[in-house]
């Protein structure tokens, strides 16, 4: 094994040394594609570059990664769906904590949620806020009495997808390609995306949390 | 104004050395609570890179996911491996003194 190790040295500090005179390299400010987008802000119904990219311009890739996060849940649920109880209390801190944190945490995704068609936020950060705030009350004792076969639960996790892919697949029938939102409502469609999103990123994550918790407890 | 521009180097290059720092001890140690929570607080400086480098929202995605997601699940995960360590203990023990006992 010690020989491997004389061999990793010289090898990682020549990738080492290649990539910081490739960074050091690369010209001050490159603008990209940032003018390109500036440009065409108007059409995407949003004022925020990066949602506007990701949301409209490369929307495809968005629901592809909410796919991915679908499938996800699905794996971890092919291991052990029953949910097993845990008798501990929480203790005094965790429990005052989640009390003044909760209701924060979910006023937090909804402004990130609304913020991000003009600043910083969108989706994403509000779905994975929201999943914080699941995560602190699987963390403070709550027990999930429902039933992880349980319909509403599907229609919430497909439902991200399923409104992405039907705003995608309604201009088709306009005779525009597919996920061309017409310019009006571009900025509304947004928001409806990024609504059932961030409902969906917070309740897969969630879910994806309670799955690995609940496989390695006993059962009571 | 120089003032400023090495005060921006010197936060830069402290938040630089102490992500590579805080990578090579999370990967390093051979305590996994310790590992994960070294991945967390690594998390969190990698946020403060995303915001110095001008990308407000990845910033954001990463301390929830990162900092927040990621590190509860490699939390039940090292206390899963734990669990299981601890039941493979008690079997091998249990057959220990099968072995030993009737002897």
């Amino acid at each position: 094994m010690t020989s491997i190790r004389w061999l990793l040295l010289p090898l990682l500090t020549t990738v080492g040394v290649g990539l910081s005179l490739v960074i050091l390299s690369l010209p001050e400010n490159p603008p990209g594609l940032q003018n390109t987008v500036a440009q065409h802000l108007e059409l995407s119904g949003v004022t925020n570059p990066v949602t506007a990219v990701l949301l409209n311009f490369r929307a495809y890739d968005t629901l592809l990664e909410m796919t991915v996060l679908l499938l996800a849940v699905i794996g971890v649920w092919s291991l052990d769906v029953s949910v097993k109880s845990d008798d501990r209390e929480p203790g005094l801190v965790l429990e005052g904590l989640t009390r003044l944190l909760l209701p924060l945490l979910i006023l937090v995704t909804a402004y990130l949620l609304w913020t991000g068609s003009h600043g910083p936020g969108g989706a994403f950060q509000a779905g994975a806020v929201l999943s914080a705030a699941g995560i602190l009350l699987v963390l403070s004792g709550w027990q999930p009495t429902f039933d992880f076969h349980q319909t509403r639960l599907k229609w919430i996790l497909t439902g991200g997808v399923s409104v992405f892919a039907a705003v995608g697949v309604a201009p088709l029938f306009d005779g525009r390609p597919f996920l061309q939102y017409p310019n009006e409502y571009a900025g509304e469609l947004i928001l409806l995306i990024e609504s059932a999103a961030t409902l969906a990123i917070g309740l897969t994550l969630t879910l994806l949390f309670i799955g690995t918790v609940s496989a390695g407890r006993k059962p009571s | 104004m120089e003032a400023v521009a090495a005060l921006e180097w010197a936060t830069d290059g402290l938040l630089g050395l102490t992500l590579l720092w805080l990578g090579w001890r999370a990967v390093s140690t051979p305590e996994l609570f310790r590992a994960v929570i070294l991945f967390v607080a690594f998390s969190l400086f990698l946020a403060l890179v995303w915001v110095r480098l001008a990308a407000p929202d990845v910033a954001l995605a990463e301390a929830a996911i990162g900092a927040g997601l990621t590190g509860a699940l490699l939390m039940s995960a090292v206390a899963r491996l734990e669990t299981l360590d601890k039941e493979q203990m008690d079997k091998e023990q249990i057959k220990q003194e099968e072995k030993t006992g009737p002897g």
